[in-house]
């Protein structure tokens, strides 16, 4: 049984251009992919092909157990769609958009105006539900935008960079209502170019580029691709490197793929790989402050999600393979 | 927010026609609610009809001669069945503006991820035009009667005249669909949906008896679609002036059945390949 959203060698041409060169996904139920890449990696044909708005030159899509292919319609009553592409009318109400939607979801027209009201509710638009969408902010159109792509409650959404263009308080705020969707079991795939959205609500992330998914994984297993984590002290004292770096010795994944302990001597630096987190740090302090080495400083060192999309797809993969080529040959 | 994950239940289609209708109805409304709230859309389609129409009356009124007769108030009745014809088609530019809009806003995608009928989004636009066509050609006609149009038949055929109008104007908002489905911006499809209108309706029998063209042109004319509506409304408001010669072409000799069958030839036309295109919009 495939994952609530499943792809296997999706191809999509354009002309010359191949927007998609064979993506795969799967996406558990109950779970969150963020699909993450730059502009015109694939994203949003991606999606357009899983929610039947574009055909596939090759490939097989599964959504909610529906074959994308050959049952469209039964996969447009499973699913909701938000964001970059997905609208409401601007001369219509939040409350007729909402209504008009639910009607078209095939709905009774009462069911369809107690639904509406029920989410502009939720959604705190009730306020503003008898005034046209053009009169509304651009958070609340994003949400209003929302509000419609959840009419039915749908098992699966696709949200295509849901929070573009908002400003960090909407920003928040719409995450805020994400999160609590989908802490009541939908599955979701959401494309962002925000490293940090993903970051912050997806389980998993595949970085496409290209057309292609290039890496996936959890944000902790992607940054550890570019080198997990890593302690960083700064000893008060010179003398103490010595058995500072025995002691941090205790806790270091060095030679285990993860990279080497590296002491500065200057500036009285040792970092060296670690995984564990915060809990650890906390360790390692009592542990230094037990064997009476006094510190200027320590911190964790995480490699951000922007690390491990350059590494991944920009110029600078190539730049560091060359760093890695040398390093080697010394 | 809790009751955002509760379940409501999409009923499966039942009848795909009944669906259908009842789709088309939704989105007939919602442009009907988006009419009302744009009256200017409205008011601007009405300025340039009622402009031909004192223009035509006044300016050419007296120097066209049409039948055998160059008299102000034959021209006059014989210029309004062109007139109201060539409003009708207007239509095409709003229902191509109205559906490369939402194209460019992103609803037509909305809509295509949304369980319904395939052709509803269309469907719904010409119905909405149809309404707005029929109020157009309301006012239209008290204008016409305030500069002295008359028809000469009984009520009935009257009616029957201004029903292959609208039919005329809902088979080429069907034209206007697929132009909006295929250009990328609104005003696009303004311009696209209006420019051939004008040698349309100008190479036809609308402003001028089509009898005095170059019979290159007279054939042209009296084949053209559009000619058999107008010379259906002559027929059915009495208009034809004094001495008319009906062409020999089948068209113009059984304009009412031309009218009906060309206006269902392009509904049928138009409709199978813009719903064709809806289905694959990219």
């Amino acid at each position: 049984m495939p994952g609530a959203i499943y792809a296997e060698g999706l191809v999509k041409t354009f002309g010359n251009v191949r927007a998609l060169d064979g993506v795969d996904l799967e996406v558990p139920e109950g779970t969150v992919l963020g699909l993450l890449g730059p502009n015109g990696a694939g994203k949003t044909t991606t999606v357009r092909c899983l929610t039947t708005l574009l055909r596939p030159d090759s490939g097989k899509a599964v959504v909610a157990g529906l074959d994308v292919l050959k049952q469209p319609d039964a996969v447009r009553r499973s699913i909701g769609l938000s964001g970059q592409f997905a609208a409401v009318d601007e001369y219509l109400t939040g409350r007729e958009n909402l209504q008009m939607v639910g009607q078209l979801y095939q709905m009774k027209a009462k069911a369809a105006k107690a639904r509406a009201d029920e989410l502009l509710e939720q959604f705190n638009l009730a306020d503003a539900a008898d005034r046209t969408a053009k009169t509304y902010s651009g958070g609340m159109r994003r949400r209003l935008d929302l509000a419609a792509a959840l009419v039915v409650s749908p098992p699966v959404m696709f949200m295509d960079e849901p929070t573009t263009g908002l400003d960090p308080r909407n920003r928040q705020q719409l995450w805020e209502v994400i999160k609590q969707l989908v802490s009541g079991g939908t599955t979701l795939l959401l494309t962002t170019q925000y490293l940090e959205e993903a970051d912050h609500l997806a389980h998993d992330i595949a970085v496409v580029d290209h057309g292609k998914v290039i890496a996936q994984g959890t944000s902790d297993q992607l940054k550890a691709r570019t080198g997990g984590e890593r302690v960083e002290v700064v000893v008060h004292e010179r003398e103490h490197i010595q058995s500072a770096s025995a002691l941090l010795d205790k806790y270091s994944l060095r030679g285990a793929g993860q990279g080497d302990t590296t002491v500065e001597d200057h500036m009285r630096k040792i970092t060296t790989p670690v995984s564990g987190g915060a809990k650890l740090l906390a360790e390692i302090i009592r542990d230094l402050d037990t064997n009476g080495i006094e510190i200027d400083d320590i911190g964790l060192r995480r490699p951000t999600l922007d690390d491990v999309f350059l590494s991944l797809t920009g110029h600078v993969a190539e730049a560091k393979d060359d760093e890695d080529t040398k390093e080697t040959a010394k | 927010m809790s009751a955002v994950t509760d379940t409501v239940r999409v009923t499966a289609p039942g009848n795909p026609v009944g669906r259908s209708i009842r789709d088309s109805l939704v989105v007939a409304r919602r442009n009907l609610i988006r009419m009302a709230r744009i009256p200017e859309m409205l008011i601007f389609g009405l300025f340039q009809p009622i402009m031909f129409v004192v223009l035509f009356t006044y300016v050419f009124g007296g120097s066209i001669q049409v039948g055998s007769s160059s008299s102000t108030q034959a021209y006059r009745e014989f210029l309004m069945a062109g007139i109201f014809a060539q409003t009708v088609t207007f239509a095409t530019a709003g229902a191509g503006a109205g559906i490369a809009d939402d194209m460019h806003k992103g609803l037509i995608d909305r809509f295509r991820s949304l369980p319904m009928s395939r052709g509803a989004v269309l469907t719904g636009r010409t119905m909405a035009d149809l309404v707005q066509t029929a109020l157009t050609l309301v006012v239209l006609a008290v204008v016409a009667v305030l500069v002295g149009w008359r028809t000469h038949e009984n009520f009935g055929k009257v009616l029957v005249g201004f029903g292959l109008l609208l039919l005329l104007g809902y088979a080429f908002s069907w034209i206007g669909a697929l132009i909006g489905l295929s250009v990328r911006t609104p005003e696009a499809a303004t311009s696209g949906g209006l420019i051939w209108l004008f040698p349309l309706t100008f190479i036809s029998n609308a402003f001028v008896d089509a009898n005095q063209m170059p019979s290159f042109l007279r054939h042209i004319a009296e084949w053209n679609p559009f000619s058999a509506t107008v010379q259906a409304c002559r027929e059915m408001f009495g208009n034809l002036p004094p001495g008319f010669q009906t062409p020999d072409a089948w068209p113009m000799q059984h304009p009412v059945w031309a009218s009906l069958i060309w206006s269902v030839l392009i509904i049928a036309f138009f409709r199978t390949l813009a719903v064709r295109k809806y289905r694959s919009a990219a």
